[in-house]
């Protein structure tokens, strides 16, 4: 194996992540390093320009109060999240970002992004919270301006974060490696910002031939944020509230369009609306079932009963949503203005954020106005800045936090000096990438008063980075030393390649903790088995092999999504109700109980390396 | 092969350290076969068909063949990226074509301003506003009473 340099970098805050929320982190982080004479350096797997869960751009901004125009109120958001996610979640940090996203669109549209304008010069909103967009570069402009912020002597791309590094309670930086050439690299910090992002391929895609790429989540958001914080020994929760959403069946293109903008509807084979059809299912999830938009989770739900009692294929109305709005429209040349805008639109939404879509409709000679598009529930996945909520349990705002949620910094972990945001804190879900961008504004200021508090650089152990070093780098050794023994270096007794192993993951998770093919239905003695099975795959993780930095990185991922996927099955089991059906439901408890509103959090404990499962109350701090 | 690379249009980016493909992917699949000085996508099973390396092509010669497992032959998305708009072909199985073109950026490339022209109203670090607030809110600061 060749020798791999050892690249050392001291910085005063270091971000992870090159995303919505690690790109906020920097714009903030930039100004107010510069006033305290600080150094903000910032790591990306990815080229900053195309990375995270907005590389291929997006056609809406999901997040935005309205505040100057008046039309809502934080409070509002608060209320309307609090309700989407049955009741779980963290009030304080959902206010907070509330209150600072309409900012953060604001600088979007000076640097560049295209929002789109009614006749009076106000936003086109797509539903209450969503503005339209013309999204193809978003992500490249918003990192513009954290490039220009930061500069980008201060930027490394292709470092591939592995492990954080601590010094007793407090974290003292990261190590991982690049995955262009031969270099360990070790960072050195006052203060960490993990965004990194959800995570993909936990569970069995749909797709498991060549489409096991287009999963709706981006497959690069591999659980990085989850596992770097776990093992920082932080306090993580909502680990069980995993995401899935409803999209058009196979490619994932969205349907927030179809369904807000231009009014469909979704019915079964039957033509039935589940919505309407099994409303009375909505009476046994108390004020959530009786809220307006009814949760995500519950949509799913009535979706999935129709599915389960073989009314599928489930579809997407757009014959008869365009047919609406032509009956609406007077005139034929009134219509046919209108129908060339709305099909620009349509396929502006799919060509912006999903391709494959327009792809699929292309290659399916699909007609919008002729026939309708199927639609289905996608596979579980772990993004607490959607309907989801799984993340780092992090300190609220000085000035909204009840004393149980505050430690002294807003979104600080419970690790001294880590900070998380975007898809790495939990509990404040429905902050999309407005949010995550806001947020990740939030922290960066925070971990810079941090810093500016706590000035001294934390100590390393070399013989631990050390120690780290042959670890990571373990997978290229092993191949090395092994390859040679078979003919084919894909099957071989002394290894695992990373394919496999995922795969290995995957198929566990998916019929154990109510995945796809289990019809997402679990119960305690699946999750037991399952646990077990988690058991061996850890123990064969130390056997992954690989050939080249790009599989070396295929290792970690997949460790990364080992880590999510453990603290998945033991919130998933702790938690003895079904509250989110519509994600997970639990045969053996499968009723929403009042004793359960509760978040459930978990820690795994560096010194004894024990998992520990507990409950935490949930303080409402608006009415 | 979700993403594929037109042998014929390919030029390796003449040499270069590292391909424009490769620069951008954000999963790391582009690699440049330096005997052929040709790109390819190492692991398509993995591509989410972004399309971020067609896009950036300086020679256009990436182009998407859909999932194999999943999306019927024949048909053709291509993106035509220029510093302000897209354009986009859209070619069905059945040989209908369309044509869409979208704006990307109202700024020039390169020009984004960090604190997009709002002043900041305090230089206190334990202030809850954020460096360009309240100016870029448009409104007061919502707290609540505790």
């Amino acid at each position: 194996m060749p020798a791999f340099e050892t690249v050392e970098v001291s910085t005063d805050l270091l971000i992870l992540g090159g995303g919505m929320a690690a790109c906020g982190a920097a714009v903030e982080a930039a100004y107010w390093a510069k006033k305290n004479g600080l150094k903000v350096t910032l790591v990306d797997k990815a080229a900053v320009d195309r990375s995270g869960a907005v590389a291929m751009g997006l056609s809406a901004i999901n997040q935005y109060v309205s505040l100057q125009e008046g039309l809502n109120t934080v409070e509002d958001y608060v209320k309307y999240v609090r309700q989407d996610l049955m009741g779980v979640t963290r009030e304080d940090l959902v206010y907070n970002i509330a209150r600072h996203v309409d900012s953060t669109v604001h600088l979007f549209e000076k640097w560049g992004l295209p929002i789109w304008k009614d006749e009076n010069g106000g936003y086109v909103h797509e539903g209450r919270w969503q503005l339209m967009i013309n999204g193809e570069s978003y992500k490249i402009i918003v990192a513009e301006a954290a490039k220009n912020a930061l500069g980008t002597e201060n930027i490394y791309e292709r470092v591939y974060i592995v492990e954080p590094l601590l010094d007793g309670d407090r974290v003292a930086g990261a190590v991982g490696f690049s995955t262009r050439e031969n270099k360990f690299y070790v960072f050195r910090a006052k203060a960490v910002l993990a965004a990194m992002g959800g995570a993909v391929g936990v569970f069995k895609p749909r797709s498991s031939g060549e489409g096991l790429g287009r999963s709706w989540y981006p497959p690069f958001s591999a659980g990085a944020s989850a596992y770097f914080t776990i093992k920082a020994g932080a306090e993580m929760t909502c680990q069980e509230v995993r995401f899935i959403p409803v999209r058009f069946k196979d490619a994932y293109g969205p349907v927030g369009a179809w369904f807000l903008l231009f009014q469909s509807r979704a019915t079964n084979a039957l033509g039935e609306n589940y919505m309407e059809t099994r409303k009375d299912v909505l009476a046994n999830y108390g004020v959530y079932g009786a809220t307006k938009p009814v949760p995500a989770n519950l949509r799913n739900y009535l979706m999935m009963l129709d599915v389960n009692d073989g009314k599928g294929p489930i579809y997407m109305r757009t014959e008869e949503a365009i047919a609406k709005i032509a009956s609406a429209a007077g005139s034929e040349k009134e219509f046919k203005k209108k129908m060339k805008e709305l099909e620009s639109e349509a396929w502006e939404d799919f060509l912006d954020m999903t391709i494959s879509q327009a792809m699929l409709w292309a290659a399916t000679n699909t007609a919008p106005e002729e026939k309708p598009s199927e639609i289905a529930a996608a596979e579980p996945y772990f993004i607490g800045s959607h309907s989801g909520a799984s993340g780092a349990w992090v300190s609220g705002p000085a000035d909204l936090a009840p004393p149980e949620y505050f430690w002294g910094y807003c979104n600080m972990t419970t690790v001294k000096g880590l900070f998380a945001a975007g898809d790495a804190s939990g509990a404040s879900s429905h902050k999309f990438s407005s949010g995550s961008h806001a947020e990740g504004r939030i922290a960066a200021k925070e971990a810079i008063r941090f810093i500016v508090e706590n000035s001294s650089m934390p100590n390393v152990d070399p013989a631990v980075v050390e120690s780290l070093k042959e670890t990571i780098l373990k997978p290229l050794a092993l191949f090395e030393e092994h390859s040679g023994k078979c003919t084919d270096p894909d099957v071989n007794p002394e290894y695992i390649v990373p394919k496999q192993y995922m795969f290995r993951l995957q198929k566990m998770m998916d019929e154990y903790a109510g995945g796809v093919t289990a019809q997402f239905t679990t119960s305690k003695y699946l999750l037991e088995k399952g646990l077990q099975l988690l058991t061996l795959l850890k123990e064969d993780s130390e056997k992954l092999a690989a050939r080249s930095l790009h599989e070396l990185m295929r290792c970690w991922e997949n460790v990364h999504r080992t880590w999510q996927a453990e603290a998945h099955l033991r919130s998933v089991l702790f938690r003895e109700e079904s509250r989110w059906p519509g994600y997970y439901f639990r045969s053996d408890a499968p009723k929403m109980e009042d004793d359960w509103k509760v978040f459930v959090n978990c820690k795994w404990d560096p010194e004894t390396k024990e998992w520990s499962v507990f409950k935490k109350p949930i303080l409402s701090i608006i009415d | 092969m979700p993403s594929y690379v037109i042998s014929a249009k390919c030029d390796g980016c003449k040499g270069q350290d590292k391909t424009a493909c490769m620069y951008i992917c954000p999963n790391d699949l582009m690699v440049l076969d330096k005997e052929r000085m040709k790109a390819y996508n190492q692991d398509p099973s993995a591509c989410w068909e972004c399309l971020c390396c067609a896009k950036i092509c300086p020679q256009q010669a990436i182009d998407l063949r859909g999932y194999a497992d999943f999306v019927p032959m024949g048909a053709s998305v291509v993106p035509m990226r220029g510093s302000e708009d897209i354009m986009w072909t859209v070619k069905f199985r059945n040989g209908l074509v369309k044509r869409f073109k979208f704006k990307t950026r109202t700024t020039p490339e390169g020009e984004a301003v960090p604190d997009g022209g709002y002043a900041t109203a305090t230089d206190d670090l334990k202030s809850p506003l954020l460096f360009t607030e309240p100016a870029s809110i448009g409104a007061e600061l919502s707290t609540l009473k505790k």
